[in-house]
């Protein structure tokens, strides 16, 4: 591990050189860092929204109704009636916007964990949601809790193979996975939008690409009955987030994905086969991806279009990153997403503001995470000796 | 059939533009030792940015100019972190991308909600006298837009500063051996940063090809993967200059035969022995259009022999002393 960077020399601004340093224990600093990212993220953020013109207060506080406020209750429109009901669905839109996320979050936090880059979350899901789809038109009549274990299995399946040709690529011929994975996502892209406007085609979608409606018995169902629509796939997210971490930590498979990750020349001393762990890393951060692409097919769209995964490769880096790679630390990540995404098209009605700003400040979270040498020198947070932030293990890339 | 194939190769070297830039962005950025995946992120920030500056200013020259300098404003981004701050090479080149995604698609809705304005000239093109009348090759080599013949000198070029001068020398001891390179009296920081900020300004009239050159307009995501694309064929032609320009070639012709054959209305497949019809298969377009992303990952695969990049690619360096 290089000793940290040497600083610039400190320009002591007037008001920062007035804040005292934060002196916290062990988690607190793990949980401070990224905090005052997200933060520094947003201040940034509004600094370009007001700069292009828009008003930053209003486009938060869009942020803010669309994801955990109250539609109406900041804006004030008139004829908005604001009840409990109303509230819980902003909220209800956040958890399930972050339902995928989790999972796609530890798709490539997983992958972090073996030493391995994993871009193609895009793809992968893709894969798996294709698949899913399939198996939930084409077969009907089965007991729901059959068909939907099926159409899971699908989605899981087809995503853990299609993540698996980038690590035996990666294990057996050398070729970067970052790249691989990257080419991926547009074949599977391409292929998606090609099998979606024809053979996939539901034929009384008229121009729409679009496949037909999964059979419902294969949807899931909902956590409790009622508008709010929260499904099962929320808890689903929250058990494999657990199950993960139970893996990477109290298992052998867990410890030689590890110890691959941390240093694939001691496994190899050590009698691992670190060709098979690297396929087998990707090929489960693969399903894993194909699992959030299937819960988003049966939980929510109950059909496949184009267009659909935009954005989830991303997302699921910064997510991952955010929550240190840790299984769940993913979870509060893929939460502060949710609400950024299931917040911004409030925002954008209310304020014209583009969507878009979203992935600005998504990048900008990236950054300040990643390079946590700036959030301290910004806020002053002196780094403690035993709380070195846990980097990605793989030190040479090749690309 | 020959005119099929020239067709086909007449397109080629215009698609080849972005790639052999973005190719070379990539030479600098990794011979120094500073591996560079934000090719991409840098050739759409400045196709946008350079595009913005034609509209204001309607001089070209000065659009050409901004798409430049956004491509070294990103690259600096890159060095910054990555040299000073010792990000994760690949993770800075990831925040570029997603930084240039993000900001290209908000501003180009920001500003211009209902598209953008169109009816801007681009750069000219230029036939050049005698060598255009050439039969067959003229058409293919010497009728094209300026980005494009800057394309190819800038790999000359390249080649020139990389092995014929100091500074490149420099450059590839800084990315095979930094503690040496120190050690004899070079500024392994230095070097690096003057290397993928020059990478930086090559992406840069990538960029400008996308928004100048090809189309007089912004779309967003409008470069598609080419800067991955590019960072396959650097691979592809072992961090060489000609290498890139080989494959930079061979990338782009795999990306004009769906096009060439639609447009010389081929549209099915068919054997036919003697009489009978063996089979006859539509071709699916877009299925074609997969090749370059399918003819990467088979490259990276090793189809063509191992390739050996740069020694000290990919590690931050930690001045000694």
């Amino acid at each position: 591990m290089p000793a940290p960077p040497p600083l610039p020399p400190a320009r002591r601004h007037a008001l920062i050189d007035r804040m005292r340093r934060v002196r916290l224990p062990g988690l607190g600093q793990s949980i401070l860092v990224p905090l005052l990212a997200v933060i520094t993220a947003l201040l940034v953020g509004a600094v370009i929204i007001l700069v292009s013109g828009g008003n930053p207060v209003r486009a938060y506080e869009g942020l803010y109704e669309g994801s955990i406020g109250c539609p109406g209750a900041l804006s004030g429109d008139a004829g908005i009636q604001v009840t409990r009901l109303v509230c819980a669905s902003s909220v209800t839109d956040t958890l399930i916007t972050a339902t995928p996320f989790v999972i796609a979050g530890l798709a490539v936090a997983f992958a972090f964990k073996g030493g391995l880059f994993n871009i193609g979350v895009e793809g992968q899901l893709l894969a798996g949601s294709l698949a899913t789809v399939l198996v939930g038109y084409k077969l009907d009549g089965l007991p729901a809790a059959l068909h939907i274990t099926l159409a899971l299995a699908a989605g899981i399946a087809a995503g853990a193979v299609y993540g698996a040709i980038p690590g035996l690529l990666k294990a057996y011929t050398g070729a970067h996975e970052v790249i691989v994975t990257i080419m991926l996502n547009y074949v599977a892209g391409t292929m998606t939008s090609y099998l979606l406007s024809g053979v996939m085609k539901d034929p009384r979608s008229g121009a729409v690409a679009r496949t037909p409606y999964i059979d419902t018995a294969a949807r899931l169902p909902d956590v409790w009955p009622g508008p709010e629509m929260l499904h099962l796939g929320a808890v689903f997210a929250v058990l494999t987030a657990i199950g993960l971490w139970w893996v990477l930590q109290r298992t052998t498979i867990g410890y030689e994905v590890r110890t691959v990750g941390a240093n694939p020349h001691a496994a190899r001393y050590a009698g691992m086969s670190v060709a098979r762990t690297v396929a087998l890393t990707m090929a489960v951060a693969g399903g894993l991806a194909g699992m959030a692409g299937a819960i988003e097919v049966t939980g929510v769209n109950y059909y496949h279009t184009p267009g659909f995964s935009v954005g989830y490769g991303f997302d699921s880096i910064a997510i991952a990153l955010l929550g240190r790679a840790h299984p769940v630390g993913v979870i509060p990540a893929a939460l502060l997403f949710g609400a950024l995404r299931g917040g911004s098209s409030r925002m954008q009605f209310l304020t014209q503001i583009p969507v878009d700003i979203i992935q600005v400040i998504q990048a900008l979270v990236l950054l300040f995470v990643a390079a946590p040498a700036i959030v301290r020198w910004l806020y002053r947070v002196r780094q403690r000796p035993h709380t070195v932030i846990e980097e990605r293990p793989e030190p040479a890339a090749s690309v | 059939m020959l005119d099929v194939i020239q067709s086909m190769l007449v397109v080629a070297l215009p698609a080849a533009t972005p790639l052999i830039f973005g190719g070379l962005s990539g030479l600098f950025s990794e011979r120094s030792g500073v591996v560079n995946i934000a090719i991409e992120g840098m050739m759409l920030a400045a196709a946008f940015f350079g595009f913005i500056v034609g509209v204001r200013t309607g001089n070209l020259g000065l659009a050409l100019g901004g798409a430049v300098v956004t491509g070294m404003v990103m690259a600096s981004l890159h060095a910054v972190l990555s040299i000073a701050f010792r990000v994760d090479q690949i993770i800075s080149g990831t925040v570029i991308n997603v930084l240039a995604i993000g900001l290209t698609g908000y501003l180009d809705r920001k500003l211009y909600p209902s598209g953008a304005p169109a009816g801007q000239r681009t750069l000219p093109e230029i036939e050049i006298p005698l060598l255009s009348d050439i039969p067959f090759f003229g058409e293919i080599l010497f009728r094209h837009g300026v980005i494009v013949y800057a394309a190819f000198v800038a790999v000359v070029v390249a080649a020139v500063v990389l092995y014929r001068t100091r500074w490149g020398l420099r450059v590839r001891a800084v990315g095979e051996h930094p503690l040496a390179a120190e050690t004899a009296g070079i500024s392994v920081y230095a070097v690096r940063y003057a290397s993928v900020i020059a990478g930086g300004a090559l992406a840069g009239l990538g960029g400008a090809y996308f928004t100048l050159q090809s189309i007089p307009q912004f779309q967003p995501l409008m470069t598609n993967g080419r800067g991955f694309i590019a960072l396959a064929a650097l691979i592809f032609g072992k961090w060489t200059p000609f290498g890139v320009l080989g494959a930079a070639l061979f990338f782009a012709i795999a990306e004009t035969i769906p096009s060439t054959l639609q447009i010389q209305g081929v549209h099915s497949i068919a054997l036919e022995v003697a009489g009978t019809t063996l089979f006859d298969v539509a071709i699916p377009y877009q299925v074609f259009g997969l090749l370059p992303y399918v003819l990467t990952i088979l490259v990276l695969a090793g189809a063509v022999g191992r390739a050996v990049p740069p020694a000290a690619v990919g590690q931050p360096y930690t001045r000694k002393a």
